[in-house]
């Protein structure tokens, strides 16, 4: 066995894999830090003169109503009086203009430009806080989307205004708790046109005319979905302006001469109505600013702005209404709203337009200079500049300010380009997507998914070999890496590590390929070739399509199409059931295809010469049958049984949570708390149980090394902890008064004792993973000519001998009893021989799989520990459909070598690695959980430690153990694949072909032993298959996401979706590798003590 | 010898289809409303029924199905007590895996149920004419080299062609495009019927062109 070269290529291909999603992610998901800090009245203050409340003073405008018209294109606002034909969505705002042309000083009609992500949530951060919100804002909790960063809605609840709100309930979930009042209505289904416009209306104008509000904030989403629905060109969409003209007419009508009106929509939107990226058609929307009373010195002048960012308006609605600007806004204010210097008359409500620069450039100040000692994403330089920038200005402005002399004008340009090269330098941080990483991601990603592809296929010739091949990559990549470092400080002056890691990665890969492709034609000849030679392909047959378009082949592939379709994403738990069910039926229709199931009918006219030389009789035949049928069911039952697990997505409409996932606290009937208590009881037993009756049947718990005590004591003491830790936490917390105390140290200390347990087993295994019972016993000589003698057999597992008889392993020893014999007889002399005494090994044969089995049960407990109680009988059914897929490979393994077609070494074919891949799939949804933020289980971090944490590191991994415990499973157990064809070995299918005459025995594990190089290229080659099958998810979720950029449904559903599928990936990746490692290092215990065994004259 | 059975299947398959046709048209001429989404299970029944009268009269002209050792009056009515019997278990069997694979358990069973007989009718329906009541025989028959004659062969295309087609009618139910087409079970039933209709033109068309590459034990 070669540990070495198998892990170092996993790993290597686990890396590659991982510098792809690194580099994707970090193109396409932009990350931002939040800074939890607010904008106090006193921060506000004027240079120069005696402090002045800033919040006291009168503002310019008392009140505010902002009309937000979801997805109001500037296109949609613009009139073209020529235009006799116009389109639906043309000229159906006639107002706008009119008020424009008729009342110049009153009202502007400005493009509105939004930055990407141009979706509602992410706009309505945008244009209250004043910042750049991207997909994740770090500090931003999952759970709640609640905006923690200070914003315009908590300055004006600071300042005492009464802030009403009415419209789209994302509001509601953006500030809980923020508004005087508040009127949400459903946003979420898009082809309803006019619930939430219509909910507004009803309130709109009673409210205006009422005097309970100082800022009125409508949302009105009919345009937006009558896009998504018809596309702007549809004569609903003519409709619905028409009827916001009327709306827009009434609101200007009812307005007093101390309000302003904001009319604006958040984002554009495409040809087909919709929105999310950053296209100009997405992001251009119109803003209309109106007040009665003159709001612009005049006319619309030379200077006005093309374009208003939307962050813009944050400052300007702040210092309009006398509020202080939120802390990290980066907008600068709209300067034709304000007086020119001079013409005020000093009074801080009325400020000019240089003193709102100053007060905006300082506030801008303070906050880069926060958020760059908290992050270090903003480039050193363009940074250093900015500083150097704004203390120059501050100082010139003071010191004229303090002389008492008005400013020179040049120095409002200068603020103004200072605050334009801020927001410029913050936007290439956040706002841009990175479509070269995004790219490159991509192609490593493709690249990475085919290496492993090649690489499976390749794993015998390469193992055989000697030489894994992978010196080359590796020196290649290190070269690459470094180039890509000096090319960047030449070019660049500093050094960005994501592109050093793309060179190695690619050229790492490309080499590997490339190599691979040569090797491929020599590879091929030899192939383990058969006694007829058939199986000799001339070049490289791995890659025809006929081999390719495989069903267990094609149903990965529709696997990975479905994830490029919302609807799928969405209904994933389900569809991947259905292919999980479609693959399993699928094994017995291939076999019986193959006339493999059915023992063969003896045909008189059929030649004897087709049959194998051993006919395998129709009972084993039908045994076999009949257990691939009976597992079948037991797979296609648990399957069913665990579609009523799901959680539910927000999206489905119907659709009821199951009620195992609340925790047992939370159920008042306590008859029905009983019932669920002794389930989820009972299911923990029957896992202990079956963990222990498997690995007692093979003879594994008559050992006294560490994986025994582990499975004899660890095992069932973790249970009654577990159990018991329900009970407590189950308890209402009034009916035990007086044990409250005890209560409190249960619950502490259970979860506790538990994870302690489960560490102290896991470690007991991995250091002793030896599950083998020698028995030494004396016997009378024999001649070394003699026939071996037949073995004996002692009953000590309490099962019935015969179960013993396939077992245990007496042939092991008489196979290295004649190897002493033959090799060390001369050197020892005949009477020790004679002497030497007779061992006996029980659990020799399931050497490798018990300590995994063991292993992957105990981790199961850990993570069952995670979850609400009522997931235990999730867990059982995934147990049982691990022994249920487990079993079908094995017996349609046997099945095929009973009729001799099987010639496939130890290799695992790719039915089994995709139905095991796709089960980790479908049990991440059976234990209740979804690809999406809210649905995390959050509880998971608070396991063991009720009154919370001090770090971030252990409750994450809390959680991502509790989000990902089917993938890590799964994949831990990935390497049962292998071992169970061999441990279910029915006599003489494999002996006859293995190993002669001694071809009757069940020889089981030790096959591996036998053939070591066999061993490590069918380990190589199943997790490359599976690793390949979990790339390829991740590989189509990535282009998902990069392909539907725009897709209404792109932050929703597509980009959490990536996320989860990235860091399923990540977990699963290295649980494989913990699955893995674990064999190689069972395989060094099983090799020295061959070696303690086998005397050393022997050798 | 082979034309001759070759032309007899396309015959027999074209009347099939015919049969088909009509029992989507005759209704719509006489039943007010009718149409294949809106009606949909009377249109479903009117095609199971169709399909299996005609195939049945015409396999028995044929004389497709295995000669019988007895000919008792007794013996054919017990063979075609378990025909229909074996129809019934087989609706069950394909309710059952309908169900497993996600359909409803309660709410439209009479739809799922009604999927099962379409099913059966386009698939056992055929076992039953081309081997009889014979389970074993079916089993042997899905196998590479299971099939003994030409009509076994036709057999295997068109029920794997309407199994097929059943399943891939069941991707579309999750989109959310509103169509009528994707209420349960119309994606099935018409993935099914366009699934069986493929394999009647399939079957006589493979065989045409693989006439050289079969050999078949008896016949
Ligand atoms: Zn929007
Ligand atoms: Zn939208």
């Amino acid at each position: 066995m070669k540990g070495l070269p198998v892990l170092s290529l996993l790993l290597w291909m686990c890396a590659v894999y991982f510098v792809g999603i690194y580099l994707f992610v970090g193109g396409f998901l932009l990350v931002r830090l939040e800074v939890n800090r607010t904008s106090t009245c006193g921060d506000v203050l004027q240079p120069g003169e005696e402090p002045v409340d800033f919040c006291r003073v009168q503002p310019r405008f008392r009140r505010a109503v902002l009309l937000i018209i979801d997805a109001l294109k500037i296109d949609f606002a613009w009139f073209d009086p020529n235009n006799t034909a116009p389109r639906p969505y043309e000229n159906k705002l006639p107002v706008l203009e009119e008020t424009v042309s008729s009342r110049p000083s009153h009202s502007r009609l400005y493009p509105f430009r939004a930055d990407p992500p141009t979706t509602t949530m992410q706009r309505i951060k945008g244009f209250t806080t004043g910042s750049l919100p991207t997909f994740v804002d770090v500090g931003n909790n999952f759970a709640s989307s609640a905006i923690l960063e200070d914003n315009l809605i908590h300055q004006f609840g600071q300042v005492g205004k009464r802030v009403v709100f009415m419209g789209d309930d994302t509001w509601e979930n953006l500030f809980p708790k923020k508004f005087h009042r508040s009127l949400p209505f459903p946003s979420f289904n898009v082809k309803d046109l006019h619930t939430v416009d219509n909910g507004i209306l009803q309130h709109l104008y009673t409210t205006m005319v009422g005097d309970d509000w100082d800022v009125l904030v409508a949302h009105f989403l009919g345009v937006d979905h009558c896009g998504h629905r018809f596309g702007p060109d549809h004569p609903a969409m003519a409709d619905k302006l028409t009827q916001m003209d009327g709306v827009i007419r009434s609101v200007i009508d009812r307005l007093h001469n101390d309000t302003l009106l904001v009319v604006m929509g958040d984002h554009g939107m495409t040809d087909t109505g919709d929105h999310g990226g950053e296209s100009q058609k997405e992001t251009d929307a119109a803003i209309f600013l109106y007040s009665p009373s003159p709001l612009f010195p005049g006319p619309p002048s030379q200077s006005e702005p093309d374009v208003v960012p939307q962050t813009d308006l944050v400052p300007t609605l702040a210092l309009l209404l006398g509020v202080p600007i939120p802390y990290s806004s980066v907008g600068q204010v709209l300067l034709p709203l304000f007086p020119p210097h001079g013409q005020t008359e000093g009074a801080v409500g009325r400020l000019s337009q240089l003193e709102a620069l100053w007060i905006n450039a300082k506030q801008v100040n303070r906050f880069l200079e926060t958020y760059s000692g908290m992050a270090k994403d903003i480039p050193p330089e363009s940074l250093s500049q900015l500083k150097r920038q704004f203390s120059r200005l501050s100082s010139e402005y003071l010191s004229s300010v303090r002389a008492g002399r008005s400013p020179s004008p040049q120095l409002a340009a200068s603020l103004q380009a200072y605050l334009t090269s801020v927001r410029d330098t913050c936007r290439a941080t956040w706002a841009r997507f990175n479509p070269l990483k995004m790219v490159v991601g991509l192609a490593i990603l493709a690249f990475a998914c085919l290496t492993c592809f090649v690489l499976s296929e390749l794993s015998p010739a390469l193992i055989r070999e000697n030489a894994p091949g992978l010196t080359a990559p590796l020196v290649v990549a290190l070269a690459a890496g470094a180039c890509a470092a000096a090319c960047q400080l030449l070019a660049r002056g500093y050094v960005e590590v994501a592109w050093c890691l793309a060179a190695a990665a690619l050229s790492s890969e490309l080499l590997f390929l490339w190599r691979a492709r040569r090797r491929g034609g020599t590879a091929a000849a030899v192939v383990p070739t058969d006694k007829n030679g058939s199986k000799a392909p001339k070049r490289a047959a791995w890659l025809t399509p006929c081999r390719l378009l495989i069903p267990p082949l094609l149903v990965p592939l529709l696997r990975c199409a479905s994830l490029l379709s919302d609807s799928y994403v969405i209904a994933e738990g389900r569809a991947v059931t259905f292919l999980v069910f479609s693959l399993a039926l699928y094994i017995p229709v291939h076999l019986n295809w193959d006339g493999l199931l059915l023992p063969p009918i003896h045909d008189p006219l059929k030649a004897a010469g087709f049959l194998p030389p051993a006919a395998p009789s129709p009972s084993t035949v039908r045994r076999e049958s009949g257990v691939l049928l009976a597992c079948l069911g037991l797979l296609v039952g648990s399957l069913y049984l665990s579609l009523s697990f799901h959680a539910c997505r927000e999206e489905q409409g119907s659709c009821q949570p199951s009620p195992f996932l609340s925790p047992l606290s939370r159920l008042q009937d306590s008859q029905l708390k009983n019932l669920h208590y002794v389930l989820s009881v009972f299911s923990l037993g029957l896992w202990t149980y079956l963990l222990r009756r498997c690995l007692r049947h093979y003879g594994n718990l008559n050992s006294s090394g560490g994986t025994a005590f582990a499975a004899h004591w660890v095992l069932p003491l973790l249970s009654v902890c577990l159990a018991l830790h329900w009970a407590v936490s189950a308890t209402p917390d009034d009916s035990f008064r007086n044990l409250a105390e005890l209560i409190g140290l249960a619950q502490l200390a259970l979860p506790r004792a538990a994870f302690c347990l489960v560490a102290l087993g896991l470690s007991l295994i991995w250091l002793d993973p030896l599950t083998v019972f020698v028995k030494t016993r004396g016997r009378a000589g024999r001649g070394r000519a003699s026939p071996l003698p037949p073995p004996s057999y002692r009953a000590s597992t309490g099962i019935s001998p015969q179960a013993e008889l396939h077992h245990l392993i007496p042939q092991i020893y008489q196979r290295m009893r004649r190897s002493m014999d033959d090799g060390g007889g001369e050197l020892s002399g005949a009477g020790e021989v004679d002497s030497s005494p007779a061992v006996k090994a029980y659990g020799l044969g399931t050497v490798y799989s018990a300590p995994l089995l063991l292993f992957c049960g105990l981790l199961g407990i850990g993570l069952l520990l995670l979850h609400p109680e009522g997931m235990a009988l999730s867990f059982l059914l995934l147990l049982l459909e691990m022994g249920a897929l487990l079993h079908i490979h094995a017996s349609s393994t046997n099945l095929s070598s009973l009729h001799g077609t099987y010639s496939g070494g130890f290799n695992v074919p790719w039915t089994p690695v995709v139905l095991w891949s796709l089960a980790a799939t479908q049990f991440f949804h059976a234990t209740g959980h979804l690809p999406t933020f809210p649905s995390i289980q959050w509880g998971a971090a608070f396991v063991g430690f009720p009154d919370g944490h001090t770090g971030t590191l252990l409750p994450a991994s809390l959680v991502t153990l509790n989000t990902f415990a089917s993938h890590i499973l799964f994949a831990a157990g990935c390497p049962l694949l292998l071992f169970w064809p061999l441990v279910c070995e029915v006599r003489g299918s494999r002996g006859a072909r293995a190993c002669g005459e001694e071809g009757e025995d069940a020889v089981m594990e030790m096959r591996l032993r036998e053939n070591p190089q066999q061993f490590s290229s069918a380990l190589l080659q199943l997790s490359t298959r599976y690793l390949f099958l979990l790339g390829a998810q991740v590989f189509a979720s990535v282009c998902a996401a990069a392909i539907l950029r725009r897709h209404l449904m792109v932050w929703k559903v597509f980009a959490p979706k990536l996320m989860f599928e990235a860091s399923g990936f990540l977990v699963s990746s290295v649980s494989l590798l913990i699955g893995v490692s674990l064999v190689l290092r069972v395989d060094v215990a099983v090799g020295r003590w061959f070696k303690r065994l086998v005397p050393d004259a022997s050798r | 010898m082979w034309d001759h059975e070759i032309r007899a299947m396309a015959s027999t398959h074209a009347i099939i289809a015919a049969s088909v046709f009509m029992a989507t048209v005759i209704p719509a001429a006489l039943v007010p409303g009718f149409s294949v989404y809106g009606t949909h299970l009377l249109w479903l029944y009117s095609v199971s029924g169709a399909v299996t009268a005609v195939s049945v009269a015409v396999f028995w002209l044929l004389g497709i199905t295995p000669p019988t050792k007895k000919h008792t009056v007794g013996f054919k009515l017990s063979r075609l007590f378990r025909s229909c019997l074996y129809f019934f278990l087989s609706c069950l069997f394909f309710h059952t895996v309908v169900v497993l694979y996600g359909a409803p358990l309660i709410e439209s069973a009479l739809e799922t149920f009604s999927l099962a007989v379409l099913l059966t009718s386009l698939t056992t329906l055929r076992c039953l004419c081309v081997l009889g009541p014979n389970v074993q025989a079916w089993i042997r028959v899905f196998s590479r080299h299971g099939a003994m004659s030409v009509w076994d062969t036709c057999l295997q295309i068109t029920v794997a062609c309407t199994v097929v087609g059943a399943w891939v009618g069941a991707f579309p139910i999750p989109l959310d495009w509103d169509r009528p087409w994707q209420v349960w079970p119309v994606s099935c039933s018409l993935g099914a019927m366009i699934g069986f209709l493929t394999g009647l033109v399939a079957a006589p068309a493979w065989i045409h062109y693989h006439r050289k590459h079969l050999t078949y034990k008896c016949k």
